[in-house]
């Protein structure tokens, strides 16, 4: 037996990573990262882990896009020194 | 180049009929086959009077096990301050400047709500971890989000005066030395390294479950100060001219 809810959000994690994947410019693929998080956080959710859901909505969603910003942020800024 | 795309294309179709198969076969959202958990299930709320029976395995059966992975914090925090420290040729020319974008007035209006309700959020999930879903670690992490917005509505400058960064190195190292000490408690009533000695209260309520609640504050607070600790930091290096 699976649940509507679950082929629902399955079919969206199956987007979500080729998308992280195919998304070449770091940018754009930071959000793209988050969003797979928040993906996986809801499927945490609906299996009845709210516990686990808050901390991949808090590490995956917003910590881990915010350290690859961060870190292009600070490649860039080298870049635009050295030119 | 056909070569490849063939390959993919027989992968591709041979893990979407497994992957079909087996979740044809899925059991339902919440079913469980497992003596411990049934068993921690049936005694948690008993013997612990806390309602969250994650947070009961978290902090108290298994508290041990939290020790080790609050101290993989607390070593990846001392790691990156010891990577990104002022190197020898670096030179201090203009301490002050940052490369600053000014915010919209929409973003200020939006981080001017959001930052009080943060806080209160994070400071609900770090006292409530015995409660309901959440604890130490995700309400820490929701404080340590507060000065991010900070830097979103007012700037680099803002974000690294609060909170001072002597009072974030502090709580990172209190917070974790924190935590052995409640485990001591156990120590010093004459039984076990965090063993819950402490009353436990009435299940459901904000002061219920004994040492686990004051586990989550030291956690919360070594967590918090841990992130903000780690991101000033990163901002710090990235930002600076």
């Amino acid at each position: 037996m699976i649940a509507p809810l679950q082929i629902l959000l399955f079919l969206l994690l199956a987007l979500a990573g080729p998308a992280v994947v195919l998304t070449r410019n770091p940018v754009p693929q930071s959000i793209a990262v988050s969003f797979y998080g928040l993906v996986l956080a809801m499927i945490f959710f609906l299996h009845q882990a709210p516990d686990v859901a808050l901390s991949q909505i808090v590490v995956g969603a917003i910590a881990l896009p915010l350290m690859i910003l961060l870190a292009v942020a600070k490649v860039k800024s080298r870049e635009a020194a050295g030119k | 180049m056909k070569l490849r795309l063939a390959l993919f294309t027989a992968g591709a179709l041979g893990l979407a009929a497994v992957m079909a198969a087996g979740m044809r076969r899925l059991e339902p959202i919440g079913s469980y086959h497992g003596a411990y958990g049934e068993v921690l299930n049936a005694v948690a709320v008993g013997e612990r009077n806390s309602t969250d029976v994650v947070s009961a395995v978290n902090f108290d059966y298994r508290g041990l096990d939290t020790l080790g992975e609050e101290y993989i914090l607390f070593t990846s925090v001392l790691a990156v301050a010891a990577i990104l420290r002022k190197q020898k040729d670096e030179h201090d020319e203009a301490p002050d400047q940052f490369r600053e974008v000014p915010a919209s007035d929409a973003v200020r209006l939006l981080g001017v709500g959001l930052v009080p309700v943060t806080v209160v959020f994070g400071l609900y999930l770090i006292s409530h971890g015995a409660v309901s879903p959440g604890g130490g670690f995700q309400g820490g992490v929701v404080l340590a989000s507060v000065p991010l917005v900070v830097y979103l509505c007012a700037g680099a400058k803002t974000f690294l005066r609060i909170p001072p960064p002597a009072l974030a190195k502090a709580g990172e190292s209190s917070g974790a030395a924190g935590y052995v000490l409640v485990g001591c408690l156990g120590i010093l009533a004459g039984k076990a390294f965090l063993e819950n000695v402490l009353p436990l209260g009435r299940p459901g309520g904000a002061w219920s479950a004994g040492t686990i609640l004051f586990l989550n504050l030291t956690v919360g607070v070594a967590v918090a100060a841990g992130f903000v600790e780690l991101l000033s930091s990163f901002v710090e290096k990235a930002l600076k001219r």
